[in-house]
Order: C-alpha cells, then structure tokens, then sequence
C-alpha cells in the first residue's frame, strides 16, 4: 500500500546488521530448570504475589497482581513449583535487585484451563476485550512496557480513536524479533490488529515496516489479502533511525505531530507494536497469557545469531548457550539494541518482557568509550535529533546543574534515542548526562510534592491549633464570666451579710423600726 | 575536521604567498609555534593532556587564521605575541577549547590592531603592482631585526591595500572610476587580493562540499555584506564600491569560510546561524565604508560572537511536537 509519507526531523541511516539473526526461522528455546520472574517490570511497584514457596504452578496461571499504575498481570511461564518469593537481580539499567517468583520446572509444562476464546470479537463488548487483554498480562513489547489495557482506555471517549499504527519499523540496528515474529506469525499480527480496531472503534490501521524488510511486508500484505479485513494497510516507511519512535512514525504514516507531553490519543491515534497485537490475538482467540517472546540474540559476540522465542523468566546464559554460546572475543552485553539498549554485567539475569534483544558486542565492534573532548558547539547534534531539541545546549545546561534552563530546551521531550551521542564529533555521551538530567528533576519534583505536602499538612496542623486555641480561649472566657458572676454575687452577699449584722447591731442600740426601713432598697 | 580546514586553507596560502612573497609562510611558522607552544603550556598548567588536546589541531587553525590576517612584514614578536595572546587569553582563560565566547585569532588580532597600529598596517604592493614585494632576503630581516636593510625605507615599499586606497581616495573627492583605474586595481577587486579570495573560497567551498561547514554562516555573511553593498552602489556607483570588491577584498572569504565558522563562537540553531553570518556580513560593510580601520572582519566577528548566545535563545527551533 502506498501512502504520502512525512519525514520527520533529524534521524540517521545506520549499518542495520540484521542479516545475521534473521535469516533462520527462531527457534523455540526449551524451558529451562529455573525461571526467575519479576513480577514488576518497572522496579518500585507494589505487587500482590499470589503463591508462596512451595505451592506447584501450572503454565499460565496467575502468580502476581502488581497494584497501581503501571502494572500488569504476570503468570507462571512454565509448570512447577514455586521455589522462592524473593528479591533477585533483573535486568535494569541500574542492576538492582525487584521482587520476583522463582519457579523449578516439573519440565512437562502443563497448562491451567485457558480462559474461553471470545471468538466472535465483531460482537463482543469492547469492555471485555480490554479485559481479557489485561487479564492475559499484555503490555507493550516494543519494550516500553506500557500495559496494553491501560493504553487502550486513554482512547478519548469524545473524539476517539481514527486510527490505530502498529509499528513493525524495528528500526534500531540489530534487533529483528519482530521481523522474524511478522514473517511467522503475519495472521496474528493482523488479527491482533483487528481486535485492537474493534476495541478501539478505529476504522482503520496502518502497519508501518522499514523497506529493509521486504519478506516481513510481502507476508503481512497476503496476510491482510487472506483475512480480508476492510481498513488495514501495510506501509513500507523509510529506513531512518529512530522512525519506529512512537512520535516519529506517527507523524511518518499521517503527518499528524504528537503534542508534547501528551499521548498518540491526543491526536486521534494509538500505536501499538507488532509483538503486542500478536499477544493480543493470543489472549482474546486463545485465552493465552503472556509468558513468551520473540527474543533477537546476536552480535559479533555470539556464536550463532539468531532469533528465539523464550519463556520469561529464562535465564539470558541459556540462551546465549542456544545460540552457539559466547565467541571467544565476547567483551559485552547488552540488552536492547546497541543505541538505546543498556549493558548487563551477570548474565544469570532472566528475559522479561520488555526484552526484544540480547546484543553481545566484541572489542573491536564495540570499544569501550572513548574520552569525551569538550563540546566545540557545532551543531551535529542538533541536525541528527529526531525531536529537533538542542542538545549542545541541554548539555550545557545538565552539566551545569541548571535544571530549569533545560527544560526551557525542552528535555522532557527528549526520546533518549540516542542519534546525539552516536554524530557528537567529541564523543560526548549526551543522553547520559539527559538521563541524569531526567532523573534529577523527577527526583526534585518529588522532592517538591513532598515538601508541598509537607506544607499543607504543617499549615492545617497549624489551624486546627489555631482553632483549638481559640476554642479554649473562649471557653475559659465563659468559665471567667461564670466565674466573676459567682465572686461578684459572693460580695454582693457578704455586703447583705454585713448590711444584715449592721442593721441588727443598729436595732440593739438604735430606736427600733427607724435605721432598717432606710436601709433596704 | 581540524586538519581538512587547514588543508582546505592551502591554495588561498599558496596565492597569498605569490602576491606578497615568503612573509606570509613565516608569519604562519611563527604564529604556529607560538600558539602550540602556549597550548602545551596552558594545558600544562591546567593539568589537562596536554597530547589529546594538541591532536585536535585547533591552536594551528586558531594560529593560520591570524598569521593570515597579518601584514606578511610583520616583526616576529608581533606574531608571536599575536598568537600566544590569542590562545592563552582568547581560549584557555575562558575554559580552553569549547567555552571561549570569542574567536580566539580575532581576539589577538585585534589586541595587535589596537597595540602596535604602525606595524598592523604595513602592507607592500602585490606581485605585478609597482616593485611587488620587497625581496625574500629583506623580508627576513626586516622580520626578524625590525629593521629594512640599508638602502630600504618602510615608506619606500609600504602601499596602501586596495580597501584603504578606496577609503583615503574617496576621502580625497575622487570618483571610483578614476581610483580604479590605479595600477592596484584588477578587472574584479583588488589585484593580488582578487586571486586570494577566490582561492580561500575554492578551500571555503571543498569544505562545504565535504559538510565540515554548514552554509548558512558563510552564506548570511556574503548575503549580507553583498545586498548592503549593492543597495548603496545602485544608489550612487561613482561613490559606493560594488558588491563584487567588498566581496574579493581584504579577508571577506578568509573570513566567511573560515574564521566566521568557528562552531564554538558562533551561534549554534540554524537559523542563529544565518542570522550571525548576515549580522557578519553588514557589520563588515559598516566598518569598511565609515569606519576607521582598514578591514573591518575582526571587529564583525567579535561583535556578533557577543551577540551569538542572545540570537540562540532567540532561534531555538521549534520542538517537535511543542
């Protein structure tokens, strides 16, 4: 299908290096022995773990209910038993350790009743539909990991939703899990799309693939052909890093610019990956949970690259070893891809589902960094980014600590993808100091809430004294006023007293009647 | 990117050289030394390495753009002086390379126009122009003692370049027709400085073409200066010099392509750019036409570097999606 296509700013054609890992079919990785599964993808979330050690799971049952914002359903990846509930390393940027569910697998991977396929989708209560995906543990696999229901209800009820975009761009260099996963699996990704059209009342859906992926698209467009769906298009979108960024892919199908700080729905859209509308067909034609992906694992560090498709929780070692193994000159790994992916020291850390890739780099490939030489202002930053920031002056700003000036440049709208860093003829590690930058300020603002909170609490403390205050104070006013009545009521006796002594002292010497009658008034 | 603009300097070094004899290629030896040498020694002192930095090639940029801009007689202590001003207090005071708000080589070029007037404006007629250029022998001495050898006086071979001729002649009441039709002048600018400048703009362009330049500054800079000089030569041509001599004289594409380029004083969004080239370009107009000095490029160029951080923040692009 071809469509007019809008180019956004910046961007940069990279060396894919997708060749190696895709050109066999992925290989389903057995289940190992363990699986370790987070059951929060984002550290810091409250969760509701189901099972305590020692309870037996079957594949696909509910183990935790995250609470909050943010989080999502897990289920037990494999059959077995539960061996801890316990804090382990996952794979974050910051290599802390989260809340996870150990489980031993019995190894025979024996499945819980699945839910009820809903199979007549055209009928079904939108409502339900986001249920059953949230149910299912859908979230994003673009890697984001947005939880795919909550995504759905930001549709505006008033304007809503013209049209959905899965995005299949893949555009960072490497990865190819879900080039593989549209060459495999084109029908689920098309059905997927569909249920999402029909959640979302949109009536139409493009499908955005890099040119870089020919069969993926051929696959789609007879999957489309086959289906018969009315208002799905595949369109082929320029090889640009980073057009698979939410913002710039939309704008790439529809011209239409993503207000800052607000969601795709703003402007009558929501984009969703392709992995994730095939887990969505999964969920609501199979009643399958999420608890595998597509996994790309290459690089020139790996033996045999290739594409997996894993149970999370699977350690990373094990696939590694699936695929061949570390090559001899090995030197790093990294999880995602090599612009926005993030390096891993301990390989024993589980695949969850954000996990798109596993990159294992070599020396030569990917040196260490080199020493960054002082900012010479000229702008190739400014040119490559995506998001037409100035990241010559939102380092100058991070670095000096001046928070407040980079947000006037516009930090917030930063998509950390990295294009700065790779131009800067310096080799400045611009998105560093951005993330630094990032996590200072939500650091502050938290800061701030508390300190606001704080305050409010310290000033209505403050009135509720005042007002106790002056409660008493009154009350002891009255209590005075009592008080006075009574003392003054206690003289006005003494004096009758003493009046009533003078008069009878006067009637002992006086004439009586005479002085007792002038007395009393 | 340090070493292609010194190479894209050569051709414009080579006419410079033919027109005004071995002068030049000292004055550019000895700004070199001088300026490396104060490079070592400041990152020495400011316990920075002292071989990453000096690998970059910006002293010896910083150094060729001054000694270009000097009169190719100039004692060497002027030179040298010149240059260790220009990266000790033009760069290294400010942070070193990345925070000098100023163009560094403008910087000492313009303490040396200030301190030693005589010396900076004595320039020799062109090869072909009277008795060209004083001999390579009596250049040397006169370099290195300060004094001509006997039998030569600085009034002798001094001559004024065609800028300053245009400016004192017109002052004089003569028409340009009559002032150009001098011996100084060739069939576009200047003679000798004509073939300099379409050199430095060959160099200029390779580096365009090459994307170790943008355009936009170079482009505003001689947009600028060409649309200012054009409305007054319409205006009265016997008087106002046209868009072509400003264009090929003095150091227009020196600085256009080369000085006014440097990404750390110039204003850095790309419309800051073109808007910095264009102030550039008609501040180098003002100069010229009713200034006092003889070339008005390092004067231009420092007034806009001031100018550089107010235009960015007023030429932030707009955000995608703010």
């Amino acid at each position: 299908m071809s469509t007019a296509l809008w180019q956004f700013p910046g961007g940069l054609v990279l060396p894919a290096h997708k060749a190696g890992s895709t050109a066999a079919p992925a290989q389903a990785a057995p289940i190992p022995d363990r699986l370790t599964v987070p059951i929060a993808e984002h550290p810091g979330e409250a969760a509701e773990v189901l099972v305590t050690p020692g309870d037996t799971v079957r594949t696909g049952q509910l183990i935790a209910h995250p609470k909050g914002q943010r989080g999502a359903a897990v289920h037990a990846p494999a059959s077995g038993r539960v061996a801890a509930v316990e804090e382990r390393r996952v794979p974050h940027p910051s290599g802390l350790a989260a809340p996870c569910v150990v489980i031993d697998s019995d190894g025979e991977d024996r499945w819980v009743e699945p839910a009820a396929p809903l199979s007549d989708v055209a009928t079904t209560d939108p409502a339900s539909l986001i249920r059953r995906i949230r149910d299912c543990g859908i979230v994003g696999l673009g890697g984001a990991t947005f939880p795919t229901a909550e995504k759905l209800e930001s549709a505006p009820p008033a304007t809503g939703i013209e049209m959905l975009i899965l995005n299949g761009a893949e555009c960072e260099p490497y990865i190819s899990c879900d080039n593989r996963l549209m060459r495999e699996r084109p029908g689920a990704v098309i059905d997927g799309a569909w249920i999402l059209m029909r959640v979302l009342m949109a009536p139409r859906c493009l499908i955005g693939v890099e040119d870089n992926k020919p069969e993926a698209i051929a696959a789609l467009e007879a999957a489309v052909a086959e289906a018969g769906f009315e208002g799905v298009g595949v369109v082929t979108v320029p090889t640009r890093y980073p057009v698979g960024g939410e913002k710039q892919l939309v704008y790439t199908l529809t011209g239409k610019v993503i207000p800052s700080g607000a969601l795709p729905a703003a402007v009558g859209v929501i984009s969703q990956n392709v992995a994730t509308a095939a887990a969505v067909h999964d969920a609501v034609r199979g009643g399958r949970p999420l608890i595998e992906r597509y996994v790309t694992v290459t690089g020139p560090g790996v033996a045999q690259p290739r594409n997996v498709v894993a149970r999370l929780g699977t350690p990373i070692e094990a696939l590694i070893r699936l695929c061949g193994g570390y090559a001899e000159n090995a030197s790093r790994l990294i999880m995602g891809g090599p612009m926005m992916g993030f390096a891993i020291d301990d390989d024993t850390v589980p695949i969850v589902k954000g996990s798109n890739c596993l990159l294992v780099g070599t020396a030569e490939t990917f040196p260490p960094p080199q020493q960054a030489l002082p900012c010479i202002r000229c702008g190739a930053c400014a040119d490559a980014c995506p998001v037409a920031l100035l990241p010559q002056q939102l380092y100058w700003h991070a670095r000096a600590g001046e928070l407040d000036r980079a947000c006037e440049y516009h930090l917030d709208d930063c998509i950390e993808c990295g294009i700065c860093g790779y131009v800067c003829p310096s080799h400045i590690p611009l998105v560093q100091y951005f993330l630094y930058a990032k996590s200072e300020i939500a650091a502050r603002e938290q800061q701030r809430r508390q300190a606001e909170l704080a305050r409010t609490r310290y000033e209505q403390r403050q009135q509720r004294l005042e007002r106790d205050r002056l409660e008493r104070a009154s009350a002891r006013q009255r209590k005075k006023a009592v008080l006075q009545h009574k003392s003054r009521s206690t003289e006005q006796k003494k004096a009758e007293i003493q009046a009533a002594l003078e008069r009878a002292r006067r009637k002992k010497s006086d004439t009586p009647g005479s002085g007792g009658r002038s007395d009393k008034r | 990117m340090m070493r292609e603009v010194l190479l894209a300097l050569v051709p414009g070094i080579a006419a410079a050289t033919a027109f005004f004899g071995i002068g030049v290629l000292v004055n550019l030896t000895l700004a070199a030394a001088a300026a490396v040498g104060s490079e070592a020694l400041m990152l020495r002192l400011r316990r920075r390495p002292v071989g990453l930095f000096l690998g970059d090639y910006s002293a010896l940029v910083t150094a060729a753009l001054l000694a270009l801009a000097l009169p190719p007689l100039i004692p060497w202590w002027v030179t040298a002086l010149g240059a260790a001003f220009a990266i000790v207090f033009g760069k290294h005071l400010y942070g070193g390379l990345g925070y000098n708000p100023f163009n560094p080589a403008m910087v000492g070029y313009v303490v040396l126009l200030i301190s030693f007037p005589k010396e900076m404006t004595l320039w020799q007629a062109p090869a072909g122009v009277a008795d060209g250029p004083v001999p390579a022998l009596a250049a040397m001495t006169r370099i290195f003692t300060g004094h001509f050898p006997a039998g030569m006086s600085v009034d002798a071979i001094s001559m004024a370049t065609p800028l300053d001729a245009v400016k004192t002649q017109l002052g004089m009441a003569r028409t340009l027709p009559e002032i150009q039709a001098g011996p100084l002048f060739g069939a576009l600018a200047g003679r000798g400085w004509q073939w300099i400048n379409l050199l430095f703009l060959g160099g200029g362009l390779w580096l365009l073409g090459r994307r170790i330049i943008g355009w936009r500054i170079p482009v505003g800079l001689l947009g600028g200066l060409a649309v200012v000089a054009f409305v007054f030569w319409a205006s009265d041509p016997d008087l106002h010099p046209g868009p072509l001599f400003y264009l090929l004289s003095g150091g227009t594409m020196l600085g256009a392509f080369f000085i006014a380029t440097d990404p750390v004083s110039a204003a850095t969004t790309p419309r800051g750019r073109l808007i910095y080239g264009l102030g550039i370009g008609v501040l180098i107009y003002v100069i010229r036409a009713w200034g006092g000095y003889p070339d008005g490029i390092a004067f231009a160029v420092l007034l806009m570097n001031m100018a550089a951080p107010l235009i960015d923040s007023y030429t932030a692009p707009r955000v995608f999606g703010g």
